[in-house]
């Protein structure tokens, strides 16, 4: 068993809710200790970005300042906050002024930064630290036959692809075939969903979210998944209001990668929550 | 701080304004090597539903009219997916750009009426300054009642199928150290004010 502190970012207290309980599931039996961060905050998140960006980085810094003290890579399940604590970390190490300032302002609750700490995505983790035979090991049900979309999204793609190319990167692909299901090529599998767009512009993200769904299908996707919570959600609550708006008839699940790992470790709904999708998941569930 | 006139008046004091946020992007000098080629607006996912594209942004502002971008909807049209900027040949980090200027537009308050993006933001902010964590049901809430009070009837099928399976909350969570967040924002302020 390896140590990681881990930050299971908002969204996993309640809409992603499944995504925590399936990567605690997933991680332990590869291994892989998550031990959460003592009193976690918002990590600054891209709305909070576009307010002010220095007070969101202020947020990932007392983040990162708590994670250093542990001394373990700090491993998050959701992309956004990946992007956002790398983001500072990278910033205060280029940046002068901004350390100084983020610095001063730690102070004031007698928290520091130095700049030592490595954010990792639980993807990255999962694929580079407990890799392929590690994953096989474990293997209890093959994937036989499941055709799925692997979805990166924006996130942990870019802007400095944590797994080299930025707009076609392949670990999710690998660790899917790992577990024999049969990963499927679709040029979309680095577009935006959308984000936050969703609430603020729908008209304008239900288009982006079509032309992802659209894409998977095409390419005989007969699931999605994920590495990020609010990519999970967008491409699965929507779905509905897209049929209705495009003439659509999407009705494809959306998992997220652990918990479709988990399936193929032989674990239940207790561990995977596969009652929390919202899309119709159990035909593919009661496979296998 | 000077009130900012939108329109033309005042577009050198805001560029004085961008430059002096741009400098802390690191290699920030090579926004002055755009080539106007407009890969970023090829790129971007929204670009066809912005009222300036991603490539006028760097042209705007060369010409001293970031008033005009502001007054636009095109910064609140960018989910900041960083495709422009792998893609760039000049290095340009257009999103940071993107997210300069929203924090410019909310600061001096110069988004259009109307304009949703900047509400969810502001409302995230506080929600975020208040518990420590994002209080997702509360976020949406105050985002409807300040937009579009009758939008939030049309989410509540949607609300209700999360709520089913537990997975909105309605009440917010909290961390334990709230007081620590807000010296440390406090500091941040007093520093910047100096």
């Amino acid at each position: 068993m390896k140590d990681y502190s881990y930050y299971p970012g908002c969204s996993a207290e309640a809409s992603g809710k499944a995504y925590d309980i399936s990567a605690r599931s997933v991680s332990q039996a590869l291994g892989v200790n998550l031990v959460e961060l003592q009193d976690w905050n918002c990590c600054g998140a891209t709305a909070y970005m576009s307010v002010q960006e220095k007070r969101a980085m202020a947020l990932s810094a007392r983040n990162l300042a708590l994670a250093e003290k542990d001394g373990r890579d700090l491993v998050t399940i959701c992309s956004g906050c990946f992007s956002v604590l790398s983001k500072t970390h990278q910033y205060m190490a280029a940046n002068e002024d901004l350390a100084r300032e983020l610095t001063r302002a730690l102070r004031a609750a007698d928290l520091e930064y130095r700049g030592t700490v490595r954010v990792r995505h639980l993807l990255d983790v999962l694929v580079n630290d407990v890799g392929e035979s590690t994953v096989r090991e474990r293997l209890k049900k093959e994937l036989t036959g499941l055709k799925v979309a692997a979805y990166y999204g924006c996130q942990i793609s870019r802007p400095k692809g944590m797994f080299g190319h930025p707009e076609f990167p392949t670990p999710l692909d690998d660790l899917l075939s790992w577990v024999a299901a049969e990963p499927v090529w679709y040029p979309l599998k680095t577009k935006c969903c959308g984000g936050m767009l969703m609430t603020a512009q729908p008209d304008v993200c239900e288009r982006l979210v079509e032309r992802l769904l659209s894409s998977a299908v095409e390419a005989g996707a007969q699931c999605l998944v994920t590495a990020c919570p609010l990519c999970q959600i967008n491409l699965e609550a929507y779905q509905r209001r897209i049929n209705k708006r495009f003439g659509t008839r999407f009705d494809l699940p959306i998992f997220y990668f652990t918990q479709i790992l988990g399936l193929a470790f032989g674990m239940g709904e207790k561990e995977l929550r596969f009652s929390d999708n919202l899309t119709q998941s159990e035909a593919i569930v009661a496979r296998y | 701080m000077a009130k900012i006139e939108p329109f033309g008046k005042d577009g050198a004091a805001l560029n004085q304004l961008f430059l002096e946020e741009l400098r802390y992007v690191p290699e920030w000098e090579k926004v002055k090597t755009c080539i106007q080629c407009g890969t970023c607006t090829a790129s971007c996912p929204t670009s066809w539903a912005m009222d300036y594209r991603p490539r006028e942004i760097i042209g705007l502002f060369r010409a001293g009219m970031l008033d005009r971008v502001l007054r636009s909807n095109t910064v609140w049209m960018c989910a900041s997916c960083y495709h422009c900027v792998v893609r760039c040949p000049s290095g340009i980090k257009l999103s940071d750009i993107m997210y300069i200027l929203r924090s410019m537009g909310i600061k001096h308050g110069l988004f259009r009426r109307g304009e949703t993006l900047p509400v969810l933001a502001q409302a995230f902010a506080g929600v975020v300054d208040r518990y420590g964590r994002v209080a997702e049901s509360e976020l949406l809430a105050r985002f409807y009642l300040g937009t579009n009070p009758l939008g939030l009837g049309k989410q509540v099928p949607l609300g209700l199928r999360l709520l089913r399976r537990g997975r909105m909350l309605l009440l917010p969570k909290r961390i334990r150290q709230r007081r620590d967040l807000h010296k440390i924002m406090a500091e941040l302020e007093r520093g910047e004010r100096e």
